[in-house]
């Protein structure tokens, strides 16, 4: 009884998880610090590359923790980003209004989410196959669709947050900025309140844990899961209006390049939990700098091993460090009333 | 129809006798019809303040349907329902909750992953804004459970809690959305006896209170208890109506299954046999590297009988998996028909004449989503003449389970059902039905009769005799000990993964068994 007690105090166990993040937050802190002070421009090229890898990825995440939190499979987050980058790059190309653009690269990707709702709410379509539909869609509308040769008058532009920005180092990497990136680090912050904070979030979670216990509590299950998987659909759509009118600011053909599949394993190493997922996401965007970084600096391996670096870190953080994680139990599954 | 005036008489007399105004919930006349099957015909009940209104009925006679119709899950095809005398129609949970309706339901309704409190206030959430007020929420719940006794950590997830528990954040989710009505489906199915006395302590402090509760339960003993008033149904009708005092259990038996029923098993005295189990210094470690069964020895003759009897959880479980081939043990050994089974697969020692009834049907027993055909057959789908050279005989299989249907008396629409879609009398007579119809000399049946009703436990408890009679060794492991007393021969009583004493089931009498049970040798 007494360990039992030891072991489920609503203290001791948060203080140990607090007293991990902390010093891992130290740690990773000493060590922007120690590399800044021998290597100023190649630390804030890294970060900066960092940040801008997981911005999307980030995104994407999110797109997979509100789909799957209310119970729906969505592999189609790679479809819905490509879809939407295509979309704002050529509103971008015909109006040069970037805001617009931004504007339509969101209904795109959640047109495309009310696309999967309906096909697995709606029809009880296998959700795995409805989530290929789609990719298999973007890939084929974007590639068709695509004139080679246009151009646009220029994409999203920083924006300092006044004397925040003057903060060494962390400044001009947090607060000197392009609007998607401050939108997706707010967004994090937000859902994590809203999954874990609110009335909406209480019900999504149900739902997608145990729909028919939501059911008998008068909790509309088919609505729930409806609006989340279009709360998603804004989210990838941001994902996809980043690659186009913050990233590269051009639009290629399968220019995600696998970037929703990785968004879905950040979600399962964040353990559907949005700060955890932007975590990893940034972890993912730091081993993908550090590539080519050391591609850059020129280093005595052969470039292939040093591409091979964040997949090997995934590897090895996946299996040894992430523990147990699970998905909501009614993922996948279609709610059927009786 | 005959019946039917029994209860409005019965009905009218109540009104009578407790005045009009306590009249809080009426059904009038439900219909419900599924494809194929009638649920509820003609029903009528009619609900009072603060009493505790049993509907008893065997599985399938309508009595949950009833109830979901009443809270909202399925809409009746006709009929009506009258909430302090006012039509009121509900067609979602939502509005038999605004109506004051709650309803435990058999299978918890529980997110598992969730704490207490996020189960109780998923629904009717405390909030300030959008936001979730936990702390207002908590204190509620905290002042709800103090004044019901109903104690549970609002903090605790739902998966870690025992069922009894959880029995409990069911209770307490009803209260948290102030009901006048509580439904309770089965509620007693899953709990241990003291579970069930605390849960009629409940329910009396609920109806002092002014709560009605409507009981759903099979079991005559607890309804004789704890009820008020008693509707019987049988097979989607209301068929009578009694109150305890006026009533016993032979009287309400015979009503609810439609015929006499023998509630004591009728048998001879065993001719014991050769052994066909024996069990040697048994030891089983859980993950923790702790006893689960600890220096266990026992021995089963052909033609008898041996009764496991013990609370819950003292290691029948996994003695019972190590003797079936499901678990591996650490030491000991196990002897079937005189061969030694070291560590067999139970496919093994399935083909060595055993047979095995197991614990969770739904899980172990059964493969849900299989029709019955492919479920006769789990045992022996790879011989002759269900396979021929790896391919499947459908047609020999077909008529397998044709044939144990009918021999068995499985109640099903068809032998191409799922078995998952049948009840659980029905589930475990598949079961029975695979498992006898073998050349078996031993059988174990793990909790054999949980959850079914009196006609399905006669009939399960009267197989096993009949196995036994015809020269098998019955292995019988249950908590109920009434099972144990009326089925076994001998009497193996365990107690923290130990037997601590066989005794002869003709000299053996409850309360020294009792005491053995919890450990007072």
């Amino acid at each position: 009884m007494i360990s039992e007690t030891v072991k489920r105090g609503p203290f001791s166990h948060i203080n140990w998880k607090l007293w991990r993040s902390v010093i891992l937050a130290l740690l990773i802190l000493a060590a922007i610090l120690f590399f800044n002070a021998r290597n100023p421009a190649e630390t804030r090229a890294v970060l900066r590359s960092t940040l801008r890898y997981a911005v999307p990825l980030i995104l994407g995440a999110l797109c997979g923790i509100f789909c799957e939190r209310a119970g729906i499979v969505n592999i189609g987050i790679e479809g819905q980003m490509l879809l939407s980058a295509f979309t704002s790059y050529m509103t971008n190309a015909w109006t040069g209004n970037l805001m617009f653009s931004l504007f339509v690269g969101m209904v795109t990707g959640s047109i495309v989410g009310l696309f999967l709702a309906f096909l697995s709410i709606k029809l009880k379509l296998n959700q795995v196959i409805g989530g290929t539909v789609i990719n298999i869609l973007a890939a084929g509308i974007t590639g068709y669709f695509y004139q080679v040769g246009t151009t646009t008058k220029g994409k999203f532009a920083s924006i300092p947050l006044g004397p925040l920005a003057d903060i060494p180092i962390i400044g001009p990497l947090l607060f000197n900025n392009p609007p998607i990136t401050y939108i997706a680090i707010v967004l994090v912050i937000v859902s994590q309140i809203v999954l874990f904070n609110t009335r909406w979030g209480l019900r999504t979670r149900a739902v997608g844990e145990h729909p028919r216990a939501a059911d008998t509590l008068g909790v509309d299950v088919f609505k729930i899961r409806y609006l989340n998987v279009l709360i998603g659909g804004v989210m990838a759509g941001l994902a996809g209006a980043f690659l186009t009118l913050e990233g590269v600011g051009l639009f290629e053909r399968g220019m995600t390049n696998g970037r929703g599949f990785i968004a879905l394993a950040v979600m399962i190493f964040g353990k559907w939990n949005p700060i955890s997922s932007a975590m990893a996401a940034l972890f993912f965007g730091f081993a993908n700098a550090m590539q080519t970084q050391l591609q850059f600096m020129g280093i005595q391996i052969a470039h292939q091993f040093v591409g091979m670096i964040p997949y090997l870190l995934t590897i090895i953080v996946v299996s040894g460090f992430v523990g147990r994680s699970r998905a909501p139990a009614a993922e996948g599954i279609p709610y059927e009333k009786e | 129809m005959d019946t039917l005036d029994l209860t409005n008489d019965k009905t009218t007399e109540a009104t009578k006798m407790t005045g009009k105004e306590t009249l809080i919930l009426e059904a009038r006349n439900i219909y419900k019809t599924f494809p194929g099957t009638i649920a509820n015909a003609d029903v009528s009940l009619e609900l009072h303040r603060g009493e505790v209104l049993a509907l008893l009925g065997e599985n399938g006679a309508g009595k949950s349907t009833l109830m979901n119709v009443i809270y909202g899950l399925y809409t009746q095809d006709s009929g009506e329902i009258f909430l302090n005398g006012e039509p009121y129609s509900i067609n979602n949970p939502h509005d038999a909750i605004a109506a004051g309706i709650g309803m435990v339901h058999q299978h918890f309704m529980l997110v598992p992953v969730f704490t207490v409190l996020e189960n109780v206030m998923l629904g009717a959430e405390t909030c300030r804004g959008p936001f979730l007020n936990k702390k207002a929420a908590e204190a509620k719940l905290r002042q709800l459970e103090k004044s019901f006794g109903l104690e549970v950590d609002p903090h605790a997830i739902i998966e870690e809690l025992p069922v009894g528990l959880q029995q409990r954040v069911e209770i307490l989710k009803a209260l948290y959305r102030d009901v006048e009505i509580l439904i309770m489906d089965e509620p007693t199915a899953v709990l241990t006896p003291q579970e069930t006395k605390e849960l009629f302590k409940i329910m009396r402090r609920l109806t002092e209170r002014g709560v009605s509760i409507v009981f759903i339960t099979h079991k005559l003993k607890e309804v004789l208890e704890i009820a008020d008033r008693i509707i019987i149904m049988r097979r989607g009708h209301v068929v009578g109506s009694a109150t305890p005092a006026e009533t016993d259990e032979h009287g309400l038996a015979s009503m609810m299954v439609g015929r006499e029923v023998i509630l004591e098993v009728d048998k001879l005295p065993a001719e014991p046999g050769d052994t066909v189990l024996e069990v040697k210094q048994l030891n089983v470690h859980d993950a923790n590297q702790l006893h689960s069964v600890k220096d266990c020895s026992l021995s089963v003759r052909a033609g008898e009988v041996l009764g496991v009897a013990g609370v819950q959880g003292n290691g029948q479980s996994e003695l019972v998996e190590a003797i079936t081939g499901l678990r591996r043990y650490n030491s000991g050994e196990i002897w079937i028909d005189g061969k030694r089974m070291p560590q067999e697969k139970p496919r093994v020692l399935v083909e060595n004449g055993m047979a095995h009834i197991p614990e969770d049907r739904q899980k172990h027993g059964l493969i849900l989503q299989y029709p019955l055909t492919s479920n006769f057959v789990l045992c022996n789908y790879y011989r002759e003449p269900y396979s021929r050279h790896g391919v499947l005989n459908a047609e020999a299989i077909l008529k397998n389970a044709e044939a144990l249907i009918e021999r068995f008396d499985v109640r099903t629409p068809s032998a191409e059902t799922s078995a998952g879609d049948l009840s659980g009398g029905n589930q475990q007579k598949v079961i029975v039905g695979r498992e006898l119809s073998r050349d078996v000399s031993l059988v174990i049946a793990n909790q054999p009769t949980r959850g079914l009703d009196v006609g399905s436990i006669e009939y399960i408890h009267q197989t096993l005799i009949d196995m036994r009679d015809a020269g098998v060794g019955v292995l019988l492991v249950s908590s109920e000990l009434d099972e144990i007393m009326s089925v076994s021969d001998r009497i193996a009583v365990m107690y923290r993964g130990e037997i601590v004493d066989v005794l002869d089931a003709r000299d053996a009498n409850r309360e020294h068994i009792g005491l053995l049970m919890a450990g007072h040798a």
